[in-house]
This record gives C-alpha cells, sequence and structure tokens, in this order.
C-alpha cells in the first residue's frame, strides 16, 4: 500500500503530483502541436519576407509553407521524443505526414472548384439554361443544347449499361464457375483500361458499317461508346456489392423453399442495392465527362436536337472544347460560356451523388433500432 | 404433418474428400432427434443433407439415400426446391432478412414463392406463426419495424417462425441455440417441446444437457482422425446414450472425458 503512494516510485522522478501514479507518463500541453505549427509557418513567412525584400522578387507563398510544414515535422518530433518519449514522437510524426498528404491531395480539388466557380458564375444565367448556340456570334447564347444532349446521352448510355453490367456481376457472383467466369473477369478488368478515344473509334465504326455512312453523326452512338466505358465500372462494383451479401440469408431463403432466381431477386438484391446504386453513380460520374469519344461519334452542333438517333448531338464536355477552341473576336463572351459550362457539368455531378445519397439511404437495410 | 425419415447407407463428398460415411438411422415422426459429437465430425453435414441445402458449398455431393415417407430425396428428377419447401431449416446464427419487417419476415416464405395471400389470410398466418414460435406477444405492438432490431434470441425465434410459416414437415435445427444466452436458449428449448405435437425435428447441438433435454433420441457422431470421415457411432434413445451407451467412446465423449 505504501508502495502507491510514495512519491520516489515515480518512473521519471519529475512527477510533483500529491499521487504518483506509476502509469502517468510526460505529456505536451494541449494544443502544443497547433501553436508550434503555426510557429513553424511564422518562421519560414518572416524568412521568405525577408528573402523577397532583399532580392526583390515576388513573396514565395508555397515555399513558405512547405518548408514551414517541414520544419513542423521536425521541431515537433523533437519536441515530442525530449517530453513524452520515442512512441508518441513515432506517433506526432506520422500524424503530421498523414496530415500533409491528406492537406497535398485536397489542394487541386479545392484550387479547380474555386476557380471554376470564380469563372463560371459571371455566365451562370438564365440564358445560359434557356437558349442554344444557334446564330450566336459573339456574346450571349446559352448550352442548353449541350445540357439536353449531355441529359440523353448518358442516360441512354445507363440505360444500356446498367442492365447488361448489373445481370453479368450477378452470373458472376451467383452463377459463374471455372473459365468462364474467370474468363469474363479477365476481360472487364481489361475494359476499364480501355481508353475512351478507342471506345469513341469502336462506336463510330460500328455506326459507319452499320448504316454504310462514313460520316456517320449520332447522339446514339455517343451512347454505346459510353457505354463500353461505363458496363466494366458497373460490373466490378455491382459484383463487390454482391459478393457482400451474406451467404446466410442466400441459406436461410434456399432453406424456405424458395428457387434461386427468387432468391437473387428477392433477397439479394435488395439487401445490396443501396451500394448498387451508388455503384452506378460513380459509373455515370465516371462517363458524364468523357469529351474524345462524344467529339467523334456524337459531333458538334450549335442547335437543339432531341432526336438520339438522328444527327449531330452536342454535350456538355465538347460544348466547352468547342468554345474554348472554335474562339470568335470576342473571345472573354466564348471563355466565360466554357467555364460556365464546365461549372454546369461539375454540378450535375454532384446533383447526381446526392440523388445517390439519398436513394441509397432510402434503400438500404434499416437497423430498426 | 410430419414425417418418417429413412437414411440408408449415405456418404457425402467435399470434392474427392469423403466427409461423412455409411450412416443408416430411422427418425420417427414426431420426434426430437438430436445429433452430438466433436466439431468437425459431420454432424452439421448430414444434417444439411437432410434437405439437399448441402449443395448450396460447391463440390459437395451424396451417395446413398435418403427417404421422406418413402419418397427418395436423391432420386432422379427431384427437384431441391420441392424438398426444401416440406424440410425446414434453423441456422446457428439467427438470419433475418434486413431489408424486411417482422411481418414480411414470417411471411417471406409464401411471399417470395410468390404466392398470393389476402390481408386476412396473411395476418392470420403472422399470428399463427409467431405464437407457434412464442413471439407474439414481444413483437405483436411492432410488426412492421424491422427484424434485425430484435435482440439475438427474438430473432432466432423469428427465424423459427418463418420456418414454421411455410408449414413443413420436418424442421432441422443447426446448433440454433449456440448464439443465445440461457434464457432464450430454455425459450427455444420450450418451443421444441411444443412443436414436436405436429413436427418432426432434428437438431444438431455441441450442449449435451440440452440433448438430453429436449431430444427422444440421440445419435452420436465421431470421427478417428484429422483428414478421416465422420461415422454414426450410435444411435439410441437419449436415455440410453446418457446412461448406458454400448459403445465406449459414447460414454466418454457425453460424461466428459474426451472431445
Amino acid at each position: 500500500m505504501s508502495l502507491t503512494v510514495t512519491p520516489q516510485q515515480a518512473p521519471t522522478g519529475r512527477s510533483t503530483g500529491p499521487i504518483a501514479n506509476t502509469l502517468t507518463a510526460g505529456k505536451l500541453p494541449r494544443f502544443a502541436a497547433l501553436w508550434v505549427l503555426l510557429g513553424c509557418l511564422a518562421v519560414t513567412t518572416a524568412f521568405f519576407v525577408i528573402l523577397a525584400a532583399a532580392s526583390g522578387t515576388g513573396f514565395n507563398i508555397a515555399a513558405a509553407v512547405f518548408l514551414g510544414v517541414v520544419l513542423y515535422g521536425i521541431v515537433i518530433w523533437v519536441l515530442s521524443r525530449v517530453v513524452e518519449g520515442t512512441r508518441k514522437a513515432k506517433d506526432r510524426l506520422v500524424t503530421a505526414l498523414v496530415s500533409t498528404a491528406f492537406t497535398i491531395a485536397l489542394l487541386p480539388l479545392i484550387s479547380v472548384a474555386y476557380t471554376t466557380i470564380a469563372n463560371g458564375i459571371p455566365r451562370f444565367d438564365v440564358q445560359f439554361f434557356s437558349e442554344s448556340m444557334r446564330n450566336v456570334v459573339g456574346a450571349g447564347g446559352g448550352a442548353l443544347h449541350a445540357i439536353m444532349g449531355t441529359l440523353l446521352i448518358t442516360g441512354m448510355a445507363a440505360l444500356i449499361s446498367v442492365p447488361v453490367g448489373l445481370l453479368t456481376a450477378i452470373y458472376l457472383v451467383e452463377y459463374g464457375r471455372g473459365k468462364l467466369k474467370h474468363g469474363i473477369t479477365f476481360f472487364v478488368d481489361v475494359m476499364t483500361g480501355i481508353p475512351s478515344i478507342v471506345a469513341g473509334l469502336f462506336a463510330f465504326a460500328l455506326f459507319a458499317l452499320f448504316t454504310g455512312d462514313p460520316g456517320i453523326r449520332m447522339g446514339f452512338g455517343g451512347a454505346v461508346a459510353l457505354s463500353v466505358l461505363m458496363i466494366p465500372v458497373v460490373v466490378r462494383s455491382s459484383e463487390e456489392m454482391l459478393k457482400l451479401v451474406p451467404n446466410e440469408l442466400r441459406e436461410a431463403s434456399y432453406a424456405l423453399g424458395v428457387p434461386k432466381w427468387l432468391t437473387i431477386v428477392k433477397v439479394v438484391l435488395p439487401t445490396s442495392i443501396a451500394g448498387i446504386i451508388t455503384g452506378v453513380m460513380i459509373a455515370i460520374a465516371r462517363v458524364i465527362g468523357e469529351t474524345a469519344p462524344l467529339l467523334i461519334i456524337a459531333g458538334f452542333t450549335t442547335s437543339m436536337n432531341y432526336n438520339l438517333f438522328e444527327g449531330r448531338m452536342m454535350t456538355l464536355p465538347v460544348f466547352v472544347y468547342t468554345q474554348y477552341m472554335n474562339q470568335g473576336t470576342d473571345v472573354q463572351a466564348y471563355i466565360d460560356r466554357a467555364w460556365a459550362g464546365a461549372l454546369t457539368l461539375i454540378l450535375i455531378v454532384a446533383l447526381l451523388n446526392i440523388v445517390a445519397r439519398v436513394v441509397s439511404k432510402l434503400f438500404s437495410p434499416k437497423t430498426g433500432r | 404433418m410430419s414425417k418418417r425419415i429413412e437414411v440408408n447407407d449415405l456418404n457425402v463428398y467435399y470434392g474427392s474428400f469423403r466427409a461423412v460415411e455409411g450412416i443408416t438411422l430411422e427418425i420417427e415422426p414426431r420426434t426430437v432427434t438430436a445429433f452430438i459429437g466433436p466439431s468437425g465430425c459431420g454432424k452439421s453435414t448430414f444434417l444439411r443433407t437432410l434437405n439437399r441445402m448441402h449443395e448450396v458449398i460447391p463440390g459437395a455431393r451424396v451417395e446413398g439415400e435418403v427417404l421422406i415417407d418413402g419418397n427418395n430425396l436423391y432420386g432422379p428428377g427431384v427437384d431441391p426446391v420441392l424438398v426444401r419447401r416440406q424440410v425446414g431449416m434453423v441456422f446457428q446464427r439467427p438470419n433475418p432478412f434486413p431489408t424486411m419487417s417482422i411481418k414480411e419476415n414470417v411471411l417471406a416464405g409464401v411471399r417470395l414463392n410468390n404466392r398470393k395471400l389476402s390481408k386476412s389470410d396473411a395476418d392470420d398466418l403472422v399470428e399463427k406463426s409467431l405464437q407457434g414460435a412464442n413471439l407474439w406477444n414481444e413483437v405483436k405492438d411492432r410488426l412492421d419495424r424491422p427484424g434485425s432490431g430484435l435482440s439475438g434470441g427474438q430473432q432466432q425465434r423469428l427465424c423459427i417462425a418463418r420456418a414454421i410459416a411455410v408449414s413443413p414437415e420436418v424442421i432441422l435445427m443447426d446448433e440454433p441455440c449456440s448464439a443465445l444466452d440461457p434464457i432464450s436458449t430454455l425459450a427455444i428449448e420450450d418451443l421444441i417441446e411444443e412443436l414436436k405435437q405436429e413436427y418432426t425435428i432434428v437438431i444438431v447441438t455441441h450442449n449435451m444437457q440440452q440433448a438430453s433435454r429436449v431430444s427422444d433420441k440421440t445419435a452420436f457422431f465421431n470421427i478417428a482422425g484429422t483428414g478421416k470421415p465422420g461415422k454414426l457411432i450410435e444411435y439410441a434413445d437419449t436415455t440410453t446414450i446418457f446412461s448406458n451407451p454400448t459403445v465406449k467412446a459414447t460414454e466418454d465423449y457425453v460424461s466428459g472425458r474426451f472431445g
């Protein structure tokens, strides 16, 4: 009993508290890490400000931040090693590295979002969403034709890819055996790596052969090209989701005398539907921004076209591309439209993701607690 | 409502590995039969062959015959789906369907088979099955809540209600209480006692007290060693197995001297 109250028992001998606890260790004060970080950033900023003043060049913010973070890693490691010991020091250092990596990954994302919003806002108006580019030279005009085209072509691509992809995934998980299964899995993996331009050329060659028209342009061709890119993504994601359904549920269903196909339709699919929808949305987001295949097979136009099977059809990525590449005399008007188009595309993808979240929330199994 | 099971010289294989060898036994209608034996001796494998559930495992196959009221389950042209509608099964871990409510879980066997039920018939069936599984009083106010919100013991009784809702002839139970606490176990044992009036029940258990409490007859399985097939060592009335077994291995096992 006396062992626990004598202060001499503290391992470091630094303990000053009334009761020494052998489980205590040195600890940096709360927020110490934050203050060290700010201090390091202040030091490097001061250094680069002096350097800028001395050499007459501009202040290098990137170098200041980078060296500040590196300095922080070193300082916190040394500090923590002295006060807290090696294990904590390693923890502090790795935390610093991980946070830095995360920030580096986040930076381009923030930069892209900021640039697109800042440059896209000027033409993000009612006219942009209510007019096409027909007979527009210079300022004015809109992207309604491109928005409609993107929605129609991507929707058609989803209509083709989801049944094909989902049924393939069901075959692979529930029925596939041996060589055929491995063959399909292999080729699906290969298909995920197809360059998008090849998908476009494939669709173009296919429809040029079918119709005998070497200059064929149609929206449906674009949808076919996109589904070539989309199917492998749908197969892979649905396959993973179906594999996650516990075998016990299938067995429970079989034991009730339910045939295999009904088990799949009524037990396996409802259990995994949330994940499958998310996968489909990711696949749509993957193809909605494709430019190259649509440039080849869907072409570009300035007019509205609601018919997938006849004539050129504009899409948002191609709209952005043509606005930027074929600038007229009023350069700023074209560039503004390109940015607004890019912003619209990002917003459509964001919207689809929100819808997917809501839908998967609605369908996912309830815990009932 | 219940049927007699006759097994003649049954062998079960996983690929080329023989898991269970030469089983011959008869199970009378309206009795509870317990399978006991050390882990890996083929009790569950054998149980699954009684409703062809072993076919779910790739590579599993059976030689020999299982007769239910004289009909061979492994005869040519037998549809495993029809077999399983007569021989229901309850698993070790409770597995209610997570997407369905309590009510839908009970009706799952009927609904999933695309049989149409009027609303009043469905309500009657739900009440009857849940009464049968001793769960009605606990869940009657929340039939539309998800089945996964129940406790483990309640989920297991829900699974039993689901199994009896399709009115099978035989119910197979694969260690139904091994994931449950003693109170839920007691509830399920009481339930087995009641179900015996109408159904033929076969239960696999590691709990010898449970076997002696609930079963009329007991079968002891054993293996000679790893890689060897499991065999039926002794099959007799439960009282005989536990008080006066004829085989030494059975006596050692039930008295806890090995395994």
